[in-house]
């Protein structure tokens, strides 16, 4: 027995629409026998993991903290993704952005004017940018592998953080915690109801998915992209470059996870510590998928994701499941939402064991 | 007529039958192949011929029907098996490894495990024995496409096959080049060798083939004996219709026109390892006339193309000059922008992008050079004036589709090529080059496409058409150049060209001697 | 001079599991499959080895079931690419993610447990001998295993009509095809066996080099390894050669932020000085010099567009569907 793929002529309609719909049901079955091997009831699992976290509205507040950084972060990259570029080091422009975005607040803490919130928000989304540019720069002028490269200063960004908030930017008054000092009121991103922590960064987020949606679906910046993804050659017949396609892609989602990891550090955390990110820039990655590309879809697909992070530590706390969880849920999610793409080009056959090299035609009739 | 005498024949074929989706590709298909028989198989593009071969070579499976060998049905699972039966294959889209030498090439479809050195050493006497020399250490991607044929021809040979298919073999062939595979050929003949031959090129069908059997649109429409019909009875049966020949207008006062496409000392390095460098091309195209450039596939014409597109630029700007502008440093919009229009020979993924739609890739070469028409304000797209272009061009071309607004991929190549170059017309440009214009392009199709250039140059504009087939250059150019090897000869007018002529430019011998040198041995030298 | 042997020996031993996952990319690679998961089935292979390790107490066990994991994690990614042909940059990344969480998930027990160690081999004679004894007869058997490995891919890559075919598929999966070579079924095999030279890393990592489980314990070595096969150029001696290099970075780093620089004091001032700047940089400067080298080297190896094109497989991480 084995298992054909056979090209539709053209790509079903149905399947780009359910496709994310059946990846996420598998990927519930498959927890749900992950959590039986674990010896915890799946029922019960379930409903701590995906269920629990949303019955009361605080907790829905911080589903939109989760959320809103993943979403950000994971529409900058459908873009990347779509004009085939692979930018995974989305984890190292989240933590670029939210140092350069901190410069204000911990070097002049005395700052309290209502500029310096934008003023902190661009830097960090500049920061973004900047630290994306080094990639991007990389793979247009000397061709160089930008998934490595991208991915490298991932690394290269963490220990720098690490640095800064150990050595120069350490909070004197910390008592020697790794931390600076806190966020005066005016950098902190404000709440947006009373109840609950949701910040404007969710805004920030929705505001990102329909621009970006607005860009790749009307304008011809967005079929750039999406030309110069699909066919590079015919994007250059185009009169596009791809050069500068890759500086163009890099950077903005550059920029918005830079805005991302900003918010994060001004938003819920309201200081820079060594660990600001429980890999938000790598999650996206999936969010960006689970979403089909789809800055519409990537809202949802946050939703989803910033629910499994939720879930983990919800059900780290009843259940005593280990809240790396989360992250096995997330690969396996990415697993099948990468499976269920296929059916969109494809149909799947499966086609019984081979006769033997010789004999004749007669008994293949109508294999299909 | 021949289906009867089965028992004699190496090869039956009864009711072979492939569908693709919703397509008939084969149908039902009768076939005979006597021992020492050269057996055309004849058609159109798209009239299931590859298809059909590559279900007797066991690349492809059959959705029903028989196959006999010697009169024993068989099962032809796969390649492996085909080879083991006694069925070689020379392959029209190579079916070789770049990176590797022709002897890795040669190993990697044989079963038996010898070391490459004693391959090599067969191999290199085999080709000589044939005339056709060739080199096992090279590595496949520096060669020409000449010689890698010649190393799937070879790796066929090595195989002792009883029966040899041939596809398309001579589209990438000069004529002495041809002649000379003609000769191989007649020569496996008379050792009883039986070959299946795979052309639409009616001439050399009737020179060498014994029988032929006619497909259209995946069925067989008859048998014949080629020697005994004429190419337009061949023709006839082969696109089932009469095809309107292509009228070549008189082209008045080209002598006293400007040039509107000039190339001065046009050189270019190779941008990749196996690529070609261009050599001091020099070339003008005159308002109202079309200009031909000949060439083997792989001697510069892609090169040539992307460099006189824009599409890479040059670093001495007067290299290229359109209306008298010298745009060597312009990109290929900004060349558009000056009147210039332009036809790859890659339709899906390069002339078109194959998974957009036909509007989107009307948008793809004219969102610059109409701006305002299809893009709005702040790059906002003008879907509807869009579309309703695209509407306008399927009509004029003829494009047939199975969708309102089909993604290019699902079109065939012929209605796609008439898009690509409809798409190119709507802007009337003034200086227009084509490369390939009707490659891989049904007959009426063809000349619905050559017709239009002609009358587009006639119309006042440059037309520069670069083909591999000699046919079509003939058919429609007021002069042709031979490109070989990265240099470009000057062009010969039409009146005084002829194929032998071209043939030998096309081989590589120098242009002062091309009338006087003799045919054989100058094609030795290429 | 014991300094310096010791030196070299860690040096072996940080360079070992890089060149053996390495070299299982490699084989993958050339044959036109691009698995970014090297990551993840590198810690599968490192939690499940220390696992097996620690609960039957055997070493050897534990590298078994370290390759076991390696290949039954590059299944699946093989089974997505190549039988449901995925987009393989995005099912590696997402095998790296699965792989990280799951051994998180699984090794929570472990964290803390003293594992145990695969013995260096000890050659009554040899391995007493001065300087070359320890260095060439007194290594950890994967050390051992991993130099036999370079040797036989290469033998396997250059010399056998297998390789050839590997080779060829890399270069070109349609002409494979046309040719009647089952394209999948070797890719399958080129992908496991990356998977159990990634997994073998993995188990170096957990029972030779630290005999312990750590969350994360792979440290990008995964993704060094991608990188050291573009820079080899897709060659097994080079990687030997960049596995090597990266290993003295990475130990040299390492030896950098604890060495007593006064016990250099009278050495001459070209290891002297150079030894205090590097000493005065903050630890995380240090800890980030493999991934910026990586970068760097990147760089180098493909600024030469002409000699990466040359040795590029040509239909690399291209998804290949075979018409029937």
């Amino acid at each position: 027995m084995r298992i054909e793929l056979v090209k539709r002529p053209q790509r079903s309609a149905l399947f780009s629409m359910l496709s994310p719909f059946i990846a996420f049901a598998l990927t519930v079955i498959a927890g749900a026998l992950m959590f039986a091997v674990l010896g915890v009831n799946p029922a019960k699992a379930l409903y701590a993991y995906f269920i629990s976290p949303l019955t009361e509205v605080w907790q829905l507040h911080e589903l939109a903290i989760k959320a809103a950084p993943l979403i950000l972060i994971a529409v900058g990259l459908s873009v990347c993704f779509r004009a085939n570029i692979w930018n995974i080091g989305a984890e190292g422009q989240f933590t670029a952005g939210a140092i350069a975005g901190s410069l204000l607040p911990v070097l002049y803490p005395g700052l309290q004017g209502a500029y310096l919130l934008p003023l902190m928000l661009l830097t960090g989304m500049i920061g973004g940018a900047a630290f994306a540019s080094v990639p991007a720069f990389l793979k247009a002028r000397f061709n160089t592998n930008e998934i490595l490269t991208s991915l490298m200063l991932v690394y290269v960004s963490q220990l720098f953080l690490d640095w800064v908030v150990r050595g120069p930017w350490r909070d004197p008054m910390g008592y020697n915690f790794p931390q600076t000092v806190q966020f005066s009121r005016a950098a902190r991103l404000p709440e947006l109801l009373d109840s609950g922590r949701a910040n404007l960064g969710f805004v920030f987020s929705i505001v990102a998915a329909v621009l970006i949606w607005l860009m790749m679906s009307r304008m011809l910046k967005g079929f750039e992209v999406r030309v110069m993804g699909s066919s590079p050659r015919a994007g250059r017949f185009a009169g596009f470059s791809m050069n500068r396609m890759v500086f163009f892609a890099f950077m903005l989602s550059g920029a918005l996870a830079g805005l991302a990891g900003i918010s994060e550090v001004s938003g819920s955390i309201g200081r820079l510590q060594p660990t600001i990110s429980p890999g938000y820039g790598f999650a996206a990655i999936i969010v960006a998928f689970l979403g089909r590309l789809n800055p519409l879809g990537i809202i949802a697909a946050g939703l989803v994701l910033g629910l499994t992070y939720l879930g983990g530590e919800a059900a780290q706390s009843s259940l005593g499941v280990s809240d790396k969880l989360a992250r096995v849920f997330q690969g396996m999610l990415l697993f099948f939402v990468l499976g269920c793409d296929t059916l969109i080009h494809y149909r799947i056959r499966i086609v019984g064991r081979a006769g033997p090299a010789t004999g004749t035609l007669a008994a293949q009739e109508g294999a299909n | 007529m021949n289906s009867d005498q089965g028992a004699a024949d190496l090869l039956q074929v009864r009711g072979l039958t492939k569908i693709f989706g919703s397509l008939k590709a084969c149908d039902s298909i009768d076939l005979g192949i006597a021992k020492g028989e050269i057996h055309a198989l004849l058609g159109e593009n798209g009239a299931g011929k590859s298809t059909l071969v590559k279900m007797l070579f066991g690349s492809l499976e059959p959705h029903s029907g028989e196959i006999l060998w010697n009169g024993q049905p068989v099962r032809i699972a796969s390649p492996a098996f085909a080879r083991k039966l006694g069925i070689g294959m020379v392959f029209q889209h190579f079916s070789l490894f770049e990176a590797l030498t022709a002897a890795e090439n040669i190993a990697l479809s044989l079963n038996d495990g010898a070391p490459i050195g004693t391959i090599a050493a067969k191999a290199r006497a085999l080709s000589y024995s044939y005339g056709l020399p060739l080199d096992p250490e090279a590595l496949v991607g520096d060669l020409s496409v000449g010689e890698r044929q010649r190393i799937e021809i070879i790796r066929c040979l090595l195989q002792a096959p009883e029966l040899i298919i041939l596809d398309e073999p001579t589209s990438v062939l000069t004529p002495q080049e041809a002649d000379k595979l003609f000769e191989t050929l007649e020569r496996l003949r008379a050792e009883g060798k039986s070959i299946l031959y795979i052309s639409h090129r009616l001439e050399e069908v009737k020179r060498i083939c014994d029988r032929a059997t006619v497909l259209r649109h995946g069925k067989v429409v008859g048998h014949c004996t080629p020697r005994e019909e004429t190419a337009s009875s061949l023709a006839r049966m082969m696109v089932g219709t009469e095809v309107r020949a292509v009228e070549r207008m008189p082209a008045a006062g080209i002598d006293k026109a400007g040039p509107l496409l000039e190339i001065v000392n046009l050189t270019r390095k190779p941008a990749t390892p196996f690529a070609i460098a261009l050599k001091n091309i020099n070339l003008s195209v005159r308002a109202g006339e079309v200009i031909g450039i000949a060439g083997v596939a792989g001697n510069g014409q892609g090169e040539f193309f992307e460099a006189v597109s824009g599409e890479v630029f040059q670093q001495d700007r007067a290299s290229v000059r359109i209306g008298g502008r010298e745009v060597g440093g312009l990109d290929i919009t900004g060349r558009r922008l000056l009147g210039a229009a332009f036809v790859p020979e890659e339709r899906l993924g390069h002339g078109a992008a194959p998974r957009m739609t036909l509007s989107e890739n009307l948008l793809l070469s004219r969102h610059a050079t109409d701006g305002s028409r299809f893009v709005g304000k702040g790059g906002l797209i003008k879907s509807r004036a869009i579309r309703d272009a695209a509407q306008r061009i399927i009509e004029i071309m003829d494009v047939r589709k199975n969708a309102p607004d089909p993604e290019a991929a699902s079109l065939s190549g012929g209605n796609l090529q008439k898009f690509i170059v409809g798409r190119e017309l709507d802007r009337n440009p003034s200086v227009m080059i084509v490369n390939q214009p009707t490659w891989g392009v049904d007959a009426g199709a063809a000349a619905h496409i050559r017709q239009a250039l002609i009358s587009l140059a006639r119309k006042g504009s440059a037309v520069l058409v670069i083909s591999q087939d000699l046919d079509e250059l003939f058919e429609m150019s007021d002069a042709i150049a031979v490109m070989h090897d990265g240099g470009l000869s000057s062009p010969l007018p039409i009146a005084g060209a002829t194929y032998e002529k071209i043939g030998l430019l096309m081989g590589g011998a120098e242009p002062g001697h091309a009338a006087a040198a003799h045919s054989t041995e100058a094609a030795e030298v290429a | 001079m014991d300094i310096w042997i010791s030196i070299l020996l860690t040096i072996a031993t940080a360079a070992t599991p890089l060149l053996i996952a390495a070299t299982g990319e490699l084989v993958a690679e050339r044959a036109g499959v691009l698995n970014l998961g090297v990551e993840g089935m590198m810690i599968m292979g490192a939690v499940g080895g220390f696992g097996a390790g620690y609960l039957t107490g055997s070493p050897w066990i534990g590298v078994l079931a370290a390759i076991v994991i390696g290949v039954l994690f590059s299944l699946l990614f093989a089974f997505m690419t190549l039988t449901l042909a995925t987009n393989q940059v995005a099912t590696g990344l997402s095998l790296t993610i699965l792989g990280l969480g799951l051994s998180g998930m699984l090794g929570t027990s472990f964290v803390g447990q003293p594992g145990v160690r695969l013995p260096n081999i000890d050659i009554p004679g040899l391995t007493s001998l001065p300087v070359v004894g320890k260095l060439v007869f007194g290594q950890d058997p994967i050390f051992y295993l991993s130099i036999v490995l370079v040797i036989a891919v290469a033998w396997f890559l250059f010399r056998s009509r297998t390789g050839l075919t590997m080779r060829a598929i890399g270069d070109s999966h349609g002409s494979a095809h046309a040719l009647g070579i089952h394209v999948i079924r070797y890719r399958y095999l080129a992908v496991m066996f990356g998977g159990a030279c990634a997994g073998l890393a993995g188990a170096h990592l957990s029972l030779v080099y630290t005999p312990q489980w750590v969350e994360n314990m792979s440290a990008g070595r995964g993704w060094i390894a991608l990188a050291l096969v573009v820079f080899a150029s897709w060659r097994p001696w080079r990687v030997l050669a960049g596995a090597y290099i990266f290993g003295a970075i990475w130990i040299g780093q390492l030896h950098v932020q604890a060495i007593d620089l006064s016990a250099f004091s009278n050495s001459s001032w070209l290891i002297y000085q150079p030894l205090a700047l590097l000493k005065s940089l903050p630890s995380q400067f240090l800890s980030s010099l493999p991934y910026l080298a990586t970068i760097l080297v990147l760089v180098v190896i493909s600024r030469n567009k002409r000699l990466t094109m040359m040795n590029t497989p040509a239909s690399l991480a291209q998804p290949f569907v075979p018409e029937r």
